[in-house]
C-alpha cells in the first residue's frame, strides 16, 4: 500500500514538475534555446509572491493574479532586448547569457533576501487533506496544483493549435526566416513565447512557495533540472509528453524516497539518465530540413 | 535597349552592393521593373540571382545600394515591414511551415496583408485543388503543390511585386509549365512580377525582359526576342567577356 | 609581462619589404611569440624560486589561481575550440577531488595521488562522453550539469567520504612550511602541464580541425574531418584538466564537502573567466583569470555583489565584444603570444578575425 501512495504522490508532484516544465518546452520549442536562468525565474516569482501577499496583506491567490501578468510582461521585454541580442550571436552566446542570468538572479536574491528558507504562507491549506483508505493520504493542494497544471497544459495546447497567435507562434518555430518573409516579426512572435513561458514559470513558482520551503539556490540546485529532465522524459515537441514526462520524474523520485529519503533526487535524476540512454530520441542532433 | 514606354518602375534597384562575409555576392546590380511587367533575372549558379532576390526581400542587408518600391525607399525596412509595403518572395525550396496544414500557411501569409483581390477563396479558385485539401499538413503535399501553396502564400499578402526564386526546383517539367502558364492571371491582377530561373529557356518563354547575372553583376539586359543565343552564353557563362 | 609591449607591438607592424611580389609567406611564430616563449621559460623559473622569497600567503594565493587558471583554460579549450558548452564540469573537478581522497584514505600520498585521480577522470570522461556526445548544444549543456548532481548526490551517500558534511584529507605532510611549498610545486607544476597540453594541442592538427569545426561543423564534417574523434579527444583532456584542478583544490584545502566540490559555481567561474579574458583565445583565460582575481581581491567585501558585477559584465562581454579582453588587446595591437595560428605575409594588416562566422 504504501507503494501505491508513493506512486500517487508522484503523479500529484508531477504536475508541478510539469508545470515548471512548459514554459522550458515552449521556449526551446520555438527559439530553440534552452534558458539556463529558468529555474531561477521561478524562484524570483515565488519571492516576489511573497513580497506582494508581506506587503499588500492579500490573500495568497492574489499573487497569481499580480505576478504571473508582471512576469509574462517581463519575458517579453527581456526577449525583445538581451535574448534576443544574444539570439543573433548564436547558440554559444545565448547560453552564456542565459547562465549569467542565472549567476546574476541568484546571487541578487541572495543579496536582498539571505540564503534562508521562505514559504508563501497559505493557510491550513497547505496541510489539509483527505484519506482514501489507511495508508494513502491526497493533500488537497497537491491536487489543487495538479489540476492546475492538467488546465493550463490543456490551455496552452488549445492556443498553440486554435488561436491565431498560435499558428504564428508554431510558423515561427518551423522556419523564422519563412515567417519573415510572409509578413510576420519573428522577434514579437519571440516575445509572446517568451511572455508565455514566463507567466507559466512564474505560475510554477508560485505553486511551488505554498508547496514548499525555497531559498535563492534552489531554482538552480533543482528546479532547472527537474523542468529539464521532464523536458526529455516526456519527448519534445508535445505539452501532453511534458505532462507525462512530469509525472514520470514525480514517481520515480517518489520511489525512490520509498526506497530511502536519501535516494529521492538520486532516483530522479538516474531515471533520467536510463531515458536518456534508451530512447534519445528529439534531443540528439538529427539535422533537420532546412 | 530601351525600356517599353511605362509609367514610374514599381521596383527599382539601385546599385546594389552584397556582401556575405568577406565575399562580394552582388557588385553594383541596377534594373527597373514596370507596372505589369514580367522580368526574369538568368544565370548560372552562384552568379547571386538568390541573394538579389533575398536582399530584394529584405533578407540580406546591402553594404551599398538601394531598393525603391514605388518610388518610396525600402532598403532599411525589415522584411515583414517590406511585405506590408508590397514586395512578397516565394523562396527557394518553398520553405512552407511543414507542421502546419495548408490552410494555416495560407492564414500566416496574411499578417501583413494589403488590401487586395487575393483572398484565401481567390487562391482556392486559381488552384482548384487546394479547398479540398486545406486540412492536410504542408509537409504531406507534393512538391508541385507544396510550390502552388508557397506562391498563394505569397499571394495573399496582395504584393505591388511578387519575387518568384527557383520555381522549377525539383519539379517535373509539366508541373513547371503549368505554374508558369498562371502568369498571366496574376499580372492581370495588377501585379508585377521578378523571377529567378536556372532554365534559360522558360525563363525567355514567359519573360517581358530578361536581365543575366554573371558573378553578381549584371552582363546582359534586353527583350527576350531581341537577345541571341550566343549573346545569352556569353552573359551566362563569361565566355568572351574580358575581365 | 608588461616589459614586453614595446617589443611585441614593433613586431607586429606593418611588414617592411615584400619579399616578392604575389608571394605568400606561411609562418607560425612571430618575434612576438619567441619573446613570449623566453618569457614563459623565465616567469616559470620565478615562479618557481618563489616559495624562497615569499610568504606562505602570496603562494596559497598563487594555488588558487593556477587551480582556477587550469579550470578555465579547460573551459576554454571545451567551448571555445571544441564548441562544446558545459556548465558541469564541477563533475570533474569533485570527483578528482575525491579521487584524490579515497587514494589518500587507503594510505597513497595525497601528491602522488594527484596524477592518479586525473587519469582516473579521463578515463570516467569516456562513458560520460558516450552518454553526452549526441546531444544538441543546450541539452549537452544542461545534460554535464545533470551528472555532476549525480556525482555529488552518490558521493554524498558514501560514509567513509564523510558523507554530506565533508571530510579532512589524511596522509599530508606535518610540516606547514614544507606543505605549504609543495603544494604550490605541484600546483605550478600541473597548471604549467596543463597548460603546455592545451598549447601543443592547438598547434597540432587536432587544433586546425577544431578550427575548422568550430567555424562551420558541416563543412568540416563534409571535407572528411573527423569531428567526433577530435571533440571526444578535446573532452577527455578537459574532464583530465578539471580533474586535475580538483585534486589540487583538495590538496591545497585540506578538506572536502560534497557540495563545495560539486558546485556550480566552478562552472560560473570558469565560464566568467573564460569569457571575459578572451574566449578561443590561449591568453584569454589568463587575462580573464588575473583580472578575476584583481576583482576579488579589491571587492571581497561587497560580498555577493561582486559575483552579480561579474556576470553581468560576461553577458555584456558574451554580446557586444565577444573576443572578450584579450580581442580587444590583440586587435588593438595585432600581437599574439602564443602562435598557434598562421602569419601570412604580406597579407595586409593581420586580421585573422576568428570570432566571426
Amino acid at each position: 500500500m504504501s507503494w501505491v501512495n508513493a506512486i500517487i504522490q508522484g503523479i500529484l508532484l508531477g504536475g508541478l514538475y510539469a508545470l515548471f516544465a512548459c514554459g522550458l518546452s515552449l521556449m526551446f520549442g520555438v527559439m530553440k534555446v534552452v534558458n539556463l536562468a529558468h529555474g531561477d525565474l521561478a524562484v524570483v516569482a515565488a519571492y516576489i509572491g511573497l513580497g506582494v501577499i508581506a506587503i499588500t496583506h492579500v490573500p495568497a491567490v492574489w499573487a497569481f493574479v499580480i505576478v504571473v501578468p508582471v512576469f509574462a510582461v517581463i519575458g517579453y521585454v527581456l526577449q525583445r532586448t538581451l535574448l534576443q541580442a544574444a539570439l543573433d550571436r548564436g547558440v554559444l552566446t545565448t547560453l552564456l547569457v542565459t547562465f549569467g542570468l542565472s549567476v546574476v538572479i541568484e546571487n541578487g536574491l541572495q543579496q536582498f533576501f539571505s540564503a534562508n528558507s521562505h514559504s508563501i504562507n497559505i493557510g491550513s491549506l497547505v496541510s489539509d487533506s483527505f484519506s482514501i483508505g489507511s495508508q494513502i493520504t491526497i493533500a488537497y493542494l497537491d491536487l489543487v496544483i495538479l489540476v492546475v497544471a492538467v488546465v493550463v497544459l490543456l490551455g496552452l495546447q488549445y492556443f498553440l493549435s486554435a488561436s491565431a497567435s498560435g499558428r504564428l507562434i508554431r510558423a515561427v518555430a518551423d522556419d523564422p526566416e519563412a515567417a519573415q518573409i510572409s509578413g510576420v516579426s519573428y522577434r514579437h512572435v519571440f516575445g509572446i513565447a517568451a511572455a508565455i513561458a514566463f507567466g507559466t514559470v512564474a505560475l510554477a513558482g508560485l505553486a511551488f512557495g505554498m508547496y514548499s520551503q525555497f531559498d535563492p539556490t534552489i531554482g538552480t540546485d533543482q528546479l532547472l533540472l527537474f523542468a529539464f529532465e521532464a523536458v526529455v522524459i516526456g519527448g519534445l515537441g508535445s505539452l501532453w509528453g511534458t505532462l507525462a514526462g512530469g509525472i514520470l520524474l514525480g514517481v520515480a523520485q517518489q520511489i525512490g524516497a520509498q526506497i530511502g529519503a536519501q535516494y529521492e533526487l538520486l532516483a530522479g535524476q538516474l531515471f533520467f539518465l536510463a531515458v536518456l540512454v534508451l530512447r534519445p530520441q528529439g534531443i540528439t542532433s538529427r539535422k533537420e530540413t532546412a | 535597349m530601351t525600356q517599353r514606354n511605362e509609367s514610374a518602375p514599381v521596383l527599382d534597384v539601385r546599385d546594389l552592393t552584397v556582401h556575405h562575409g568577406q565575399l562580394r555576392a552582388l557588385h553594383g546590380v541596377s534594373l527597373s521593373l514596370p507596372a505589369g511587367g514580367v522580368h526574369a533575372i538568368i544565370g548560372a549558379n552562384g552568379a547571386g540571382k538568390s541573394t538579389l532576390m533575398r536582399t530584394i526581400a529584405g533578407l540580406h542587408r546591402p553594404t551599398a545600394g538601394s531598393v525603391l518600391l514605388d518610388g518610396a525607399d525600402v532598403t532599411a525596412l525589415r522584411p515583414e515591414r517590406r511585405v506590408a509595403a508590397g514586395i512578397a518572395l516565394v523562396p527557394e525550396a518553398r520553405r512552407l511551415f511543414a507542421s502546419l496544414t495548408l490552410e494555416e500557411n495560407l492564414l500566416v501569409g496574411q499578417t501583413s496583408a494589403r488590401p487586395g483581390p487575393w483572398t484565401l477563396d481567390e487562391v482556392y479558385a486559381l488552384f482548384g485543388w487546394m479547398r479540398e485539401r486545406r486540412s492536410q499538413r504542408a509537409a504531406q503535399l507534393s512538391g508541385g503543390e507544396q510550390q502552388a501553396v508557397a506562391i498563394g502564400r505569397a499571394l495573399v499578402a496582395n504584393p505591388r511585386v511578387l519575387l518568384l526564386d527557383e520555381l522549377s526546383l525539383g519539379l517535373a517539367p509539366v508541373v513547371v509549365r503549368q505554374i508558369y502558364d498562371l502568369l498571366p492571371r496574376l499580372v492581370d491582377s495588377g501585379l508585377s512580377v521578378l523571377l529567378v530561373e536556372q532554365d534559360v529557356s522558360q525563363a525567355l518563354r514567359v519573360a517581358s525582359y530578361a536581365h543575366c547575372l554573371l558573378e553578381g553583376r549584371i552582363t546582359l539586359a534586353g527583350h527576350p526576342a531581341e537577345l541571341t543565343t550566343q549573346q545569352i552564353e556569353a552573359a551566362y557563362f563569361g565566355v568572351g567577356v574580358s575581365a | 609581462m608588461s616589459s614586453l609591449g614595446p617589443d611585441t607591438t614593433a613586431a607586429a607592424g606593418p611588414p617592411s619589404v615584400p619579399p616578392a611580389a604575389a608571394q605568400v609567406r606561411v609562418t607560425r611564430a612571430r618575434r612576438s611569440t619567441l619573446a613570449a616563449a623566453a618569457a614563459v621559460v623565465l616567469i616559470v623559473a620565478v615562479l618557481a624560486y618563489l616559495p624562497y622569497l615569499v610568504y606562505s600567503g602570496t603562494t596559497n594565493l598563487l594555488v588558487n589561481f593556477f587551480t582556477l587558471l587550469i579550470m578555465a583554460s579547460m573551459w576554454n579549450l571545451l567551448a571555445g575550440y571544441a564548441g562544446l558548452v558545459s556548465v558541469g564540469q564541477q563533475a570533474f573537478v569533485g570527483l578528482g577531488a575525491y579521487g584524490v581522497l579515497l587514494l589518500a584514505s587507503h594510505g597513497t600520498s595525497p601528491f602522488l595521488a594527484i596524477p592518479v585521480a586525473t587519469a582516473a577522470c579521463a578515463v570516467l570522461g569516456l562513458p560520460v562522453w558516450w552518454l553526452v556526445s549526441r546531444l544538441r548544444s543546450g541539452y549537452f549543456a544542461i545534460t554535464m550539469w545533470v551528472i555532476a548532481s549525480v556525482c555529488e548526490l552518490i558521493i554524498s551517500q558514501i560514509p567513509s567520504f564523510g558523507g554530506g558534511t565533508g571530510t579532512g584529507l589524511p596522509g599530508l605532510p606535518g610540516n606547514p612550511t614544507l606543505l605549504t611549498a609543495d603544494t604550490y610545486w605541484a600546483t605550478l607544476a600541473c597548471a604549467v602541464l596543463a597548460l603546455g597540453v592545451v598549447y601543443l594541442l592547438l598547434r597540432s592538427r587536432i587544433g586546425l580541425v577544431l578550427t575548422a569545426v568550430r567555424d562551420d561543423e558541416t563543412g568540416a564534417r563534409s571535407v572528411g574531418v573527423r569531428v567526433a574523434s577530435t571533440q571526444r579527444l578535446v573532452f577527455l583532456v578537459a574532464a583530465a584538466g578539471c580533474g586535475v584542478a580538483g585534486a589540487l583544490y583538495i590538496v591545497s584545502q585540506q578538506f572536502v564537502e560534497p557540495t563545495a566540490a560539486f558546485s556550480v559555481l566552478w562552472s560560473a567561474k570558469m565560464i566568467f573567466i573564460t569569457v571575459i579574458g578572451g574566449i578561443g583565445t590561449i591568453e584569454g583565460p589568463i587575462i580573464g583569470t588575473i583580472i578575476y582575481f584583481v576583482l576579488q581581491q579589491t571587492l571581497a567585501q561587497y560580498g555577493t555583489w561582486y559575483f552579480i558585477a561579474l556576470g553581468l559584465v560576461a553577458m555584456a562581454i558574451a554580446i557586444w565584444a565577444r573576443r572578450g579582453i584579450w580581442g580587444l588587446i590583440a586587435d588593438r595591437f595585432g600581437i599574439r603570444l602564443f602562435g598557434v595560428g598562421y602569419w601570412l605575409s604580406p597579407a595586409g594588416p593581420p586580421d585573422r578575425d576568428r570570432g566571426s562566422r
